[in-house]
């Protein structure tokens, strides 16, 4: 009741004169300019340079047209485009939990400190991740050979005859082989880092309670990496549906599996350098990435939920 | 904050403005002109007198050697000669170039396979305003059908070819006693005698090669493509095609083809070793064998290649490339004067000793050409059968002015045959419907 009413002099600056919040707007505009320059740059102008040319149709005979939204049209309806993304989900569905298993029990075996020379191990089960992937894909190429390679001398010495693997049916299953073999080392470190950061006094406090070593894995040490592993997953799900390098790769050792529409970003590639549909190119790779966008983030909207 | 979310989208949208403006501006059609260009023998000289820079796309390594003797003979004119990639590389770079109207070279290499595309939207010069077509005894039939690219005009001139011709390694064939195949049956036969008696060797390799398939089509008197402008016709079912998916097939059944890729590193060992026996290719291809596959040297010889019918001397053409005059190209008439000293004048003799195979019949049909014996062949004169098979082609065959496409889908179609129980003809039928639809696509009358 008997509170003081402001000072009078304090009014004019509860609604100071235009001009002067004008200037103070602009200054913050001043310090996200970098960003948002770079940002404008090479993220947006990209991706509305696409947006223009899916709009075209550049043909041999007629030029190039406005289209409107029928390259999209013609996207979901195509069926080479479809068998691509069926293929990298398959990829998907079967190989990440393959790899992110290995990555996750060798973390697991890393972090128990029950392993002699974990240094060693972590090295060496890391190093695949440095070797470039067309080096790797190489690499695995010449072992698969059947009649002067890896496969091909296993068959000589023992005298069997193994299927082989650049063969139309299990060119995908050898494709994964290569991956995992890349990047458990990748996901593994992810895993470790992890784990090294959950507080001992956690570990002294179920060793008080008589806890196993198999009930601080469920109880602790994987609750504690759940972030971790969902990373590791969302960046594994993205990367499935990018694949590019090992087919393309492969390719020239096994053209008959291997079709120039095996992933989506293959087909991209060929639709843009083969084909010269630079615009339905463009059109296929929005939309393949929507969908990964759109897959990532309920993966990511799911796992955090189950964190919380 | 909604002010400023909207500040936000007014800078993205100026962005996305700029972006696209700069992109109306290179999107703009084609700048081909019409008109007939006429250069006379008299223009010729004069540019020679007048030199100036001539930039050259070549990935042709005997053309460096032809490339300084032309600067030799004519002191004002220097030639820049870039290999900006080899094939399909080269032609990226050049339809990149082409787009953006800027750094077309003067002189480009093309192969006949893919010069429809670039004649048809007229990104090539008709080289009949420059008297080309005067030539057109000197070069043998299917190389200066190559230049005409199923068209009135000549879009080239051919530098080098590849009649088709049997390499075979006389030394598996003499141990097993089998007969050099004169035809296809007699190749059928071969092919299961050489692997009953060694499981290992193979009359062959093949894993499906689009440019060989087609040049087969060719010899067996298939016309799968017929071109008349922008109206285009595809049919793989004719009777010619119908001879070579028959033999083909049973390779395929009884699985007397080596799953090897051409040009591997298992290919070389297998044509080393002598698990891969016979090879149907171009004239091009001694110097492959003498640099890549050096151990079996004096193993391997050349016949003709075998025949459809008993004593026929049919032949078809397997690579080769022409020399070009980009229409966005500079000067016109030094360009064209380069072209004629290196693929009909002075530079094919140049070109010839440094192991390329002419296009020119003087050259074809000189004894000094023909009488040359090849070490790596035990002394043979190769010559002489290249050179016949050459004056054997067939020069009625016409490739798709969306060729380079088309022979990149050539694995995801026919190439199933290779490893499923497709068969060679339903694989034809597919890879012609995917040509049909990628034909239509690009605005031509498809006809099936």
């Amino acid at each position: 009741m008997t509170t003081l009413h402001p000072p009078a002099a304090a009014a004019p600056q509860l609604a100071p004169p235009p001009t002067r919040r004008d200037r103070r707007s602009w200054a913050g505009w001043g310090f996200l300019a970098p960003f948002v320059i770079v940002f404008a740059l090479v993220f947006l102008a990209p991706i509305a340079y696409s947006l223009y040319l899916s709009l075209f149709r550049d043909r041999l005979i007629g030029g190039t047209t406005f289209v409107g939204l029928d390259n999209y049209t013609a996207a979901l309806q195509d069926e080479n485009f479809w068998a691509s993304l069926g293929r990298v989900s398959l990829f998907l569905c079967v190989q990440v939990p393959v790899m992110l298993g290995i990555a996750l029990l060798v973390a697991l075996a890393l972090d128990s400190g029950r392993l002699y020379g974990k240094s060693f191990f972590r090295i060496s089960i890391f190093l695949p991740y440095a070797v470039p992937a067309v080096v790797a894909t190489l690499m695995w190429g010449f072992m698969y050979g059947t009649r002067f390679g890896l496969v091909g001398d296993i068959d000589d010495a023992f005298g069997l005859s193994l299927p082989d693997p650049l063969s139309p049916g299990l060119v995908l299953a050898s494709i994964g082989n290569i991956v995992t073999w890349e990047f458990v080392g990748y996901n593994m470190l992810i895993f470790y880092s992890a784990l090294r950061v959950i507080p001992q006094s956690l570990y002294e406090a179920a060793e008080i309670d008589g806890a196993g070593q198999i009930r601080v894995i469920t109880a602790i040490k994987l609750p504690a990496i759940r972030g971790a592993l969902v990373i590791a997953t969302i960046f594994s799900i993205i990367g499935s549906f990018q694949l590019f390098n090992e087919p393309s790769v492969l390719q020239k050792l096994a053209p008959n599996a291997i079709t120039t529409d095996y992933t989506p970003n293959f087909y991209t590639y060929s639709l843009s350098f083969s084909g010269q549909q630079q615009n339905y190119s463009a059109t296929v790779a929005l939309v393949m990435g929507v969908i990964t966008m759109v897959i990532a983030y309920v993966v990511q909207l799911r796992g955090m939920r189950k964190g919380a | 904050m909604p002010k400023h979310s909207r500040r936000l989208l007014g800078g993205i949208g100026l962005l996305t403005a700029l972006a696209l403006g700069a992109t109306a501006c290179g999107g703009s059609g084609d700048g081909g002109s019409d008109a007939k260009k006429s250069v006379s023998a008299a223009d010729v000289q004069a540019a020679l007198k007048k030199g100036g820079t001539l930039t050259v796309w070549a990935w042709e390594p005997t053309l460096k050697q032809v490339a300084a003797d032309f600067e030799k003979e004519h002191p004002g004119v220097k030639v820049d000669l870039v290999n900006a990639g080899t094939g399909n590389d080269q032609y990226k770079a050049l339809q990149n170039a082409m787009s953006a109207k800027k750094g077309v070279p003067d002189v480009a290499q093309v192969e006949y396979y893919a010069m429809g595309q670039y004649a048809l939207t007229k990104q090539l010069t008709d080289l009949k305003g420059f008297g080309a077509d005067k030539l057109s005894a000197s070069f043998s039939p299917g190389p200066w059908n190559g230049v005409k690219a199923g068209g009135d005009g000549i879009y080239g001139l051919p530098m080098d070819s590849g009649p088709m011709a049997l390499f075979y390694n006389k030394k598996v064939f003499d141990k097993y006693k089998i007969k050099v195949p004169t035809t296809w049956d007699e190749y059928l036969a071969a092919a299961r005698t050489l692997h009953t008696a060694d499981p290992k060797a193979y009359i062959t390799n093949d894993t499906g090669d689009a440019g060989f398939t087609t040049s087969m089509l060719w010899q067996a008197g298939s016309r799968p493509y017929k071109v008349d402008g922008t109206k285009v016709k595809i049919d793989f079912a004719d009777a010619g095609a119908e001879k070579y998916t028959g033999t083909w097939q049973k390779l395929l059944d009884d699985k007397l083809l080596a799953p090897v890729t051409s040009w591997s590193d298992e290919w070389y060992k297998g044509l080393g070793d002598g698990t891969i026996a016979t090879l149907a290719i171009g004239a091009w291809m001694p110097a492959n064998l003498a640099s890549g596959v050096k151990n079996a040297a004096g193993d391997w010889r050349v016949a003709p290649l075998p025949q459809w019918t008993a004593g026929a001397h049919a032949s078809a053409e397997n690579g080769g490339s022409a020399l070009t005059l980009p229409e966005l190209g500079k000067n016109e008439a030094l360009a064209y004067a380069f072209v004629e000293y290196a693929n009909a004048g002075k530079g094919v003799a140049t070109r010839v000793q440094g192991g390329a195979f002419p296009a020119t019949v003087a050259q074809l049909n000189s004894p000094a050409f023909q009488n040359t014996a090849f070490p790596y062949f035990g002394g043979q004169q190769a010559n002489k059968i290249f050179a016949e098979s050459a004056a054997n082609v067939a020069d009625d065959w016409s490739y798709l002015p969306y060729q380079v496409y088309a022979n990149s889908i050539f694995n995801d179609t026919v190439g199933k045959a290779y490893v499923s129980h497709t068969k060679l003809a339903d694989g034809l039928k597919t890879w012609q419907d995917a040509s049909v639809k990628y034909g239509t696509e690009q605005g031509f009358t498809v006809e099936k």
